[in-house]
C-alpha cells in the first residue's frame, strides 16, 4: 500500500458532501431529516461544531431553508440539504435568495417522486432544479456529481460559485450518489479557492453590522422587494446579465466522443452506469461515446452542438423526460436526438441500458 | 486477481451483508483497487432481504449495480429466490446451505454450500456466519487475498467490539478454508 | 411617486428655524409609510431608542416581515434584510448562528407571526435563540386591507368575517405571550400597549429588556405590542386608542409573563405587573 491509497477513505456520497462541505470553508448547516441524505447532517452535526461552526436540526424544510437565507445573507458560507418534498419546500427561500443576491448552497440527493413517491434514486427534479424551481424569474447553479468524490469536489466549486455570483447552487445528486460508498481522497481540488478567498468575495454586501464597516458607514440592506415603477424591471434585467454571465461556468465532462457515431448524454448517477454499458459495448466494436454534463445549469450546449456534425443522440436520464429538452434546445436541429428514460425509484445496472443504447444505434440516420 | 469482479450479498436484516459489504469495500481500497458499495433498500427492508452490491475493478468504477452479478452470497432462502435466477452462468454465488435448502439450488450453477450458521454456532458465535460465507466468496473468487480481509477488519469493526476481531479473521479463514476443501472435491 | 430623500429634506430646518425636537440617530428622517394614527410609528421609535441606548445599532441587524411593516429597514440606520412571509424568526436565527457578535431582531405583525409563521417563531423561541423579537398585535391583517388575523377578537367583523369572528368557525384570539413564556428558550415574554403614554413608558422598559436578555445571551426575547388600526378598524386614531384599552386588553392582558432576569422558569405563564414607565 502506497502512500496515496493510504490517504483514500472510504465513505458514502453523503458524507464526502459534509466533509467537502467543511474543507471548503462552510461554517453553517440547518437542514431537517429526509431520506435518503440523512448521513449529511449526521456528519455535519459532529463536524461544524468541532470546526467552529454551528448546526442547527430545523422544525422544517421551510425553517433551514430561510435560516441559510439568513446566515448567508452575513457573508457565512453555509448550506442546507434535502431531498424530494423537502426541496420542494425550500423554494420559497431560494427564490428570495436568488432576487436578494444571497449564497446559499443547497444539496438535492434526489428520490423519487411525485409526491411522498419513493427513497429510491430518480432525476425528477432537474427541471425544479435548473429552471428556477421557485416563484418569478429566477435561475440556480446547478452541480450534478457522479462520484463520491466529486460529492467531495464539487463542493469547493459550490461555495466558490455561490459567493462569486452571490446566487444560490443546488447541487444535484440522487439516492446512489448519496448512497454510494467509494474511496475518496480528501483533499481540496488544485482549482480550489481558500475558504477565506471564497468569504473575501462578499465583503461588499454581506451583512454584519455597519460598525463593522467604520463608523458612519451606509446601513446595508438585502432585499427582493422592487415596487416602484420600473424598479422591478431593472432587477429582472441585473439577474438575466448575472445569468448570462454565468455561462463562463459551464462544466462537462466527455469520453470516447472522437469516433463516436452516437453520444449518449447523461448527468449524475445515470451517466456512470451508462459509462459501464459504453464500454461494455465498446469492447464489441461500438463506436459510442459519452457527454457528461457537470453543470446542468448553465447548461454546456455550446460543447455539445460542437459535437453535433455526423453524430447522433441518446438522452438517457431517470425521469420521464426533461433533460432532453435542454439536449434538443442545445443541437437545434443540428443532430437526431433519441430519449430513454429509466423510471424514478428503480435501481438499475449497466445491463438495463445495453439494450435501448443498442437499439438507438441501429435507428435509422436521419 | 480478476481485472472486474462483483458481487451482491443478501440475507435477512440483521444477518450482517451490510457489514461484509462494507468489510471487502474496504479491503479492496486498501489493496489498491478502485471499489464501490452500495446499500440497496426498499420496500422490502423489514422480512424480506436486505441487500447490496460491492463492485471491484482496475479501473474507476462506473455502475455500482449490476441486475445480472457475477457472484452472489445468499444467507437465506428469500434471497437464493430472488437472486439465483439473476446470477450469470459463469458466475458463483455462495449459499447459505444451514438456512438454504439444497434442492433449491440450481445444480446448473457453480456453488459453494456452505453450511455459515453451523460453523459459525462451532465458532461460537452464530452472528460469524457473514463473515463465514465472505470467506468462501474470497476462496471461490480469488478476487481479494484473505489477508488484505482479515487485515481490514480493525478499519470496519467499531472500536466498541474490537475484541471480537480475531474471532472474525477465523470465521474468515473456515469459510476460505471450507470453499478450498469444496474446490478439491470438485477437482 | 414622492422622493423620499426631497421630502426627508423638506423636514429639515429652514433659515429662521431651529429644531425643537430629534428623534435618536437610529431612526432616520424619512418620513413613514404608515396610516395616520397607526403604531408602527411609535413601535419604531421604541425599538430605535433601545439599540441607541444600548450602543448596539452598530452590529445590529433587523431581518423585516411581510405585511404593513415589510419596509421596516427603510427607516432604521442598521443592516438590514428581508424574510419571505413569517420567516423572520427562522432568518434571524440563521444570521445569529452566522454572526454571534450581531445583536438581531425581527419586527412582525401577527399575520406573519402568528399564523403563517407559527412554527418558525416558536421553534426559534424554543431553541432560545439570541434574536429579540417585536411582535405587532393589531387583530387585524393591515396590508392586504383588513381580513381576518389569528388574533382577530371574537365578534370582530373584519373583510374575511362579515358577522365577526367566531369561536366556532374560526377559533379564538392567540394569546402568544402566554405561549412565548412556556418556553423554556424565552428569556422574556412581555405584552405592552401603545394606546397611552404610560403603557408606551411601560413598552419602553419592556423593550430595553428583550434586547438586553440578547445581549446577556439569555435567550430568546420577546416583546408583544397590543397596536392601533384606525384605518381596517374604521376607527379615528382617539377612537382606535380607546379600542385597544376597552376591548383588547381584557381579551390581551398586559404584563411580564416570564422575566429570566429575575424569576425562576417555574413561574412562567404567571403574568407581573406591567414594567413601570
Amino acid at each position: 500500500m502506497n502512500a496515496s491509497q493510504k490517504e483514500r477513505v472510504l465513505i458514502k456520497g453523503n458524507e464526502a458532501v459534509a466533509f467537502g462541505a467543511v474543507d471548503a470553508g462552510c461554517r453553517c448547516y440547518f437542514g431537517y431529516p429526509i431520506t435518503p441524505q440523512n448521513e449529511i447532517p449526521e456528519a455535519l452535526s459532529v463536524l461544524l461544531p468541532e470546526n467552529g461552526g454551528a448546526f442547527v436540526q430545523a422544525e422544517s424544510e421551510v425553517a433551514a431553508s430561510n435560516m441559510l437565507l439568513g446566515a448567508a445573507a452575513c457573508g457565512i458560507p453555509a448550506m442546507t440539504s434535502s431531498s424530494g418534498c423537502g426541496i420542494s419546500l425550500m423554494q420559497e427561500a431560494i427564490s428570495y435568495m436568488a432576487g436578494s443576491h444571497v449564497p446559499g448552497v443547497i444539496v438535492n440527493m434526489q428520490r423519487g417522486g411525485p409526491g411522498l413517491g419513493d427513497i429510491g434514486p430518480s432525476q425528477g427534479d432537474y427541471f425544479q432544479a435548473v429552471k428556477g424551481g421557485g416563484h418569478g424569474d429566477h435561475r440556480n447553479l446547478v452541480l450534478a456529481p457522479a462520484t463520491a468524490q466529486e460529492c467531495y469536489d464539487l463542493m469547493f466549486r459550490a461555495f466558490a460559485l455561490a459567493f462569486k455570483y452571490a446566487n444560490p447552487v443546488m447541487v444535484l445528486g440522487d439516492a446512489i450518489v448519496g448512497q454510494i460508498k467509494e474511496p475518496v481522497r480528501r483533499e481540496p481540488p488544485k482549482d480550489a479557492l481558500r475558504p477565506e478567498a471564497v468569504m473575501a468575495l462578499a465583503k461588499d454586501w454581506r451583512l454584519e453590522g455597519y460598525g463593522g464597516r467604520g463608523e458612519g458607514a451606509a446601513p446595508r440592506l438585502l432585499k427582493s422587494v422592487y415596487l416602484a415603477e420600473g424598479a422591478l424591471a431593472g432587477r429582472n434585467r441585473l439577474l438575466m446579465e448575472k445569468y448570462a454571465a454565468m455561462r463562463a461556468e459551464c462544466a462537462f465532462e466527455q469520453t470516447d466522443t472522437n469516433d463516436a457515431e452516437l453520444i449518449v448524454v447523461a448527468f449524475g448517477s445515470i451517466a456512470r452506469i451508462a459509462r459501464s454499458a459504453i464500454r461494455r459495448l465498446r469492447a464489441d466494436g461500438r463506436k459510442l461515446g459519452l457527454f457528461r454534463p457537470v453543470t446542468l445549469y448553465p447548461f454546456p450546449a455550446e460543447a455539445l452542438r460542437a459535437l453535433a456534425p455526423g453524430r447522433r443522440f441518446l438522452v438517457m436520464e431517470q425521469n420521464t423526460g426533461q433533460m432532453v429538452e435542454d439536449v434538443l434546445l442545445a443541437l437545434n436541429g443540428a443532430a437526431a436526438v433519441s430519449w430513454h428514460g429509466v423510471m424514478p425509484g428503480l435501481f438499475i445496472g449497466a445491463d438495463d441500458l445495453t439494450e435501448p443504447i443498442l437499439r438507438a444505434l441501429k435507428e435509422k440516420k436521419q | 486477481m480478476a481485472e472486474y469482479q462483483d458481487v451482491i450479498m443478501a440475507g435477512f436484516g440483521g444477518q450482517g451483508v451490510m457489514l461484509i459489504g462494507n468489510l471487502l469495500a474496504q479491503a479492496a481500497m486498501e489493496h489498491g483497487l478502485e471499489v464501490s458499495f452500495i446499500p440497496v433498500y426498499g420496500a422490502e427492508m423489514r422480512g424480506g432481504t436486505a441487500n447490496c452490491t460491492v463492485v471491484l475493478d482496475s479501473r474507476p468504477i462506473g455502475s455500482p449495480l449490476v441486475r445480472e452479478p457475477l457472484s452472489t452470497i445468499v444467507l437465506n432462502e428469500p434471497s437464493l429466490d430472488k437472486f439465483q435466477p439473476r446470477l450469470r452462468k459463469d458466475g458463483v454465488q455462495i449459499v447459505n446451505a444451514s438456512l438454504i435448502r439444497e434442492e433449491l439450488v440450481d445444480k446448473k450453477l457453480r456453488s459453494v454450500c456452505i453450511p455459515a450458521n453451523d460453523m459459525a454456532h462451532e465458532l461460537g458465535n452464530v452472528k460469524l456466519a457473514n463473515m463465514v460465507a465472505l470467506g468462501a466468496w474470497l476462496r471461490a473468487t480469488g478476487a481479494l487475498p484473505l489477508t488484505a480481509v482479515q487485515e481490514a477488519l480493525r478499519r470496519v469493526v467499531s472500536a466498541h467490539y474490537a475484541r471480537l476481531i480475531p474471532v472474525n479473521a477465523q470465521a474468515l479463514e473456515a469459510g476460505y478454508n471450507f470453499a478450498r476443501r469444496a474446490a478439491g472435491q470438485e477437482a | 411617486m414622492i422622493r423620499v430623500s426631497d421630502s426627508a429634506d423638506a423636514l429639515r430646518p429652514q433659515p429662521g428655524e431651529c429644531l425643537a425636537f430629534d428623534v435618536n440617530p437610529v431612526l432616520n428622517e424619512r418620513p413613514t409609510h404608515y396610516c395616520p394614527g397607526c403604531h408602527h410609528g411609535i413601535a419604531h421609535r421604541l425599538v430605535s431608542e433601545a439599540l441607541h441606548e444600548l450602543g448596539v445599532a452598530r452590529r445590529a441587524i433587523l431581518v423585516a416581515s411581510v405585511g404593513c411593516a415589510t419596509f421596516t429597514y427603510d427607516y432604521f440606520n442598521v443592516d438590514g434584510l428581508e424574510a419571505p412571509h413569517g420567516r423572520a424568526c427562522a432568518v434571524a436565527t440563521g444570521v445569529r448562528r452566522a454572526r454571534p457578535d450581531a445583536v438581531v431582531f425581527t419586527y412582525q405583525g401577527d399575520g406573519d407571526m402568528a399564523a403563517i409563521g407559527l412554527a418558525e417563531s416558536l421553534h426559534a423561541a424554543n431553541r432560545g435563540e439570541k434574536i429579540t423579537t417585536i411582535f405587532i398585535n393589531n387583530t387585524v391583517y393591515g396590508m392586504t386591507g383588513g381580513q381576518m388575523a389569528p388574533t382577530t377578537l371574537v365578534g370582530q367583523k373584519t373583510t374575511t368575517t362579515c358577522q365577526g369572528r367566531s369561536l366556532s368557525n374560526e377559533g379564538g384570539p392567540v394569546r402568544l405571550a402566554e405561549i412565548m413564556a412556556q418556553l423554556d428558550g424565552v428569556a422574556y415574554a412581555a405584552r405592552c400597549a401603545l394606546d397611552s403614554v404610560k403603557h408606551v413608558r411601560a413598552a419602553k422598559r419592556a423593550m430595553r429588556k428583550a434586547f438586553e436578555v440578547q445581549l446577556d445571551g439569555l435567550g430568546f426575547g420577546f416583546v408583544e405590542l397590543l397596536s392601533g388600526c384606525p384605518t381596517n378598524w374604521h376607527l379615528d386614531p382617539v377612537a382606535a386608542n380607546r379600542r385597544i384599552a376597552e376591548a383588547m386588553i381584557p381579551v390581551f392582558p398586559l404584563g411580564v409573563f416570564k422575566d429570566a432576569t429575575t424569576t425562576a422558569p417555574a413561574d412562567a405563564g404567571q403574568a407581573k405587573e406591567a414594567p413601570r414607565g
